[in-house]
């Protein structure tokens, strides 16, 4: 688990490096022109994102006349319902990441901490679960929701399709695989001693999990749960199958219904790209160093 | 944490527990590891019930929603039903399978694709990533820089990247075309639209991603590269090139691994972008757009959208079968 430390190698140039860094002038151009390549599809929406309609049509797309200003970012908040959707991604994902957390950590300690016949079985369909494409669940998720009769006052479709509990349920229990395989590896790592000595002091299961195991493992945790976050946000396909009001809709999956409604006007589109990528972005700036290891943490066992 | 709140609550899953409990100081007195079993020994009958529901709920949550929809989905395969009453499903032995063979026109275009997918992420895609990632191992100027850039659209959803490719591959208001100086000309390509080319211009929108995912899991590899191996290369004559792919690549075997299973798994669940262009028509077919094809939209064919998710699934278990023997093989033995 040393990838949690800091994965991204540090960049100091020693006083050897000033030898290495003309020999790294090819590099650099190379590094360069690919950043660059890189950017271009962000920037040339962000470009497209602030300007009018009116004044791409009149110069067309690729020009530099016109005002620029964020007048397409407000018409679709407010017109375009991003805030709205926004505010479906928080409710969906806020939920499923908590609870992602919780089970995979009861169901990582039980199999890592605790010794019994069916630990490698468990933790085997637990992560074999998470790398199933989606689409092989499909149906029978759909039908099952379908079919499962709910009280009118609970969900207005009768059903558990168009509940953002349909979604959750489901993003989390394809999640608890994998981070249940971060988690227990994790957890095996952590001295048999400190649940030992808590066992002597006639701690419980449960004290030694949430009082002990738990609180070491912090940086797994925060490291699963930015990922996991961005994961979940990201989530396309579980609200496109389950929700079929639009405006109960996360930001991921509406901006697709409004390639329709924006039809041809790429400038809107445009903003409501932007407005979808500011949310990881920052979590991005911020977090980046727990995202980072909670994506090498899967790869770092092997 | 007093012993009396929970004890009648759930019964019928105490002789689980215990049960297993048993079952685990068997083996594990069998002279595996002793420090262990003497904890099993001393779990009270209220931890035996607290371990039940910690294992319990989330594996009763992971058989419910996923394996048995699986389950499911293999046994639809072989029924006829419009979706509608349960009551309507009726058996339809092998059909389905033998309508998507040889009837089903987008299957074998759907599986070409998926296999181009596969082979452009492994071809270019993930060697750009490892490219990228020697590159950036080296004691660089800027390497944080250039990292956070190639970094970025892994963060993005390859539904949200669909669409901030579509503007910049449009035919008309795209960035792409007027850089090739065709926009607004007859010879103007729609990048997306063109079942010539969209598949390619999509594979080149997933490289995009892909790539900075497989270059921040090398970084991560090359950085736990023992650097005593490379000097030793070194003492030994070896060049850049043959110390890296006869010395560090091979060393960094967990990691190789890993990166292989995650380019099949990609080029498999790859549905999102081509969903997003045109729901995976005209050019586009993947076979996981085609499952959901048959599931939603007019005239619901469940059974033969089912059997094509099981051909999916079928595909799918190469690769994670092989990564869990690669994982658990090792554990078993140890």
């Amino acid at each position: 688990m040393s990838t949690l430390a800091n994965p991204i190698p540090n960049t100091a140039v020693t006083v050897v490096g000033q030898n290495a860094r003309r020999r790294h002038y090819g590099t650099h151009i190379f590094l360069t022109v690919m950043a660059v390549m890189w950017l271009i599809p962000l920037a040339w929406a962000l470009f497209t994102a602030l300007r009018p309609k009116a004044d791409t049509d009149k110069y067309g797309y690729f020009s530099l006349g016109g005002t620029f200003n964020f007048d397409n970012f407000i018409t679709a908040w407010n017109q375009g319902g991003f805030s709205k959707y926004l505010m479906n991604s928080v409710i969906i994902t806020v939920p499923a990441v908590l609870a992602t957390l919780l089970f995979a950590s009861m169901m990582a300690f039980a199999v890592s901490r605790v010794s019994w016949k069916f630990n490698i079985t468990l933790l085997i369909m637990f992560t074999a679960g998470n790398l199933l494409p989606p689409q092989v669940l499909a149906a029978p998720l759909f039908e099952m929701f379908k079919h499962l009769t709910l009280p009118y006052s609970f969900s207005d479709s009768g059903n558990l399709l168009n509940t953002y509990i349909s979604v959750i349920a489901v993003d989390t229990a394809f999640q608890i695989g994998f981070c249940t395989f971060v988690l227990s590896n994790y957890m095996k790592a952590l001295s048999s001693d400190l649940t030992e000595a808590a066992l002597v002091d006639g701690a419980g299961i449960w004290r030694q999990y949430w009082n002990i195991i738990l609180p070491l493992c912090r940086p797994a945790l925060a490291a699963l749960g930015t990922l996991e976050v961005i994961f979940i946000y990201n989530d396309f396909f579980w609200p496109l199958l389950f929700i079929q009001s639009g405006d109960r809709l996360p930001i991921t999956t509406a901006i697709n219904n409004l390639q329709g409604e924006f039809l041809s006007n790429y400038n809107l589109l445009a903003a409501g790209a932007t407005i979808t990528v500011i949310p990881t972005l920052i979590i991005y700036l911020v977090l980046q160093r727990q995202f980072v290891a909670g994506l090498t943490l899967g790869s770092s066992k092997g | 944490m007093s012993t009396t709140a929970e004890k009648p609550a759930a019964p019928d899953s105490e002789p689980g527990a215990a049960g297993r409990n048993t079952a685990g100081k068997g083996r594990s007195s069998a002279g595996r590891r002793p420090g262990k079993s003497g904890k099993v020994r001393r779990l009270t009958r209220r931890d035996k019930l607290v371990l039940a529901i910690m294992v319990g709920l989330p594996t009763l949550i992971q058989l419910l929603l996923v394996w048995l929809p699986t389950l499911f989905s293999i046994a639809l395969s072989f029924t006829r039903w419009n979706g509608l009453d349960l009551t309507d499903i009726k058996p339809a032995g092998t059909d389905n399978y033998s309508f998507v063979f040889q009837d089903y026109p987008p299957f074998w275009p759907a599986v070409q694709h998926n296999i181009l997918w596969l082979v452009f992420l492994a071809v270019i895609a993930t060697p750009l990533g490892l490219l990228l990632a020697v590159l950036l191992d080296q004691k660089i100027r800027g390497s944080k820089i250039y990292q956070s850039i190639f970094f970025t659209p892994v963060m993005l959803s390859l539904a949200l990247i669909g669409i901030i490719w579509q503007l910049f591959y449009n035919r008309d208001s795209g960035l792409l075309n007027y850089l090739l100086g065709t926009a607004g000309k007859s010879q103007a390509v729609d990048w997306f639209g063109d079942s010539n080319v969209n598949i390619w211009a999509a594979m080149v929108a997933a490289t995009w991603r892909h790539a900075g995912y497989v270059m921040i899991l090398y970084l991560a590899g090359l950085k736990g590269v023992d650097p005593s191996l490379r000097e030793a290369a070194a003492i030994d004559g070896a060049n850049a090139a043959q110390t890296f792919f006869r010395v560090v690549f091979p060393a960094m075997r967990p990691v190789n691994i890993v990166i292989v299973v995650i380019t099949i798994i990609e080029s498999l669940r790859a549905f999102d972008i081509v969903y997003v262009i045109n729901r995976g028509t005209n050019g586009l077919e993947l076979l996981s757009a085609l499952v959901i094809q048959n599931l939603v939209g007019e005239g619901q064919v469940i059974g033969v959208g089912s059997s094509l998710a099981v051909i999916l699934l079928v595909i799918s278990l190469i690769p994670i079968v092989f990564y869990l023997i690669r994982t658990f093989g090792k554990e078993g033995k140890a």
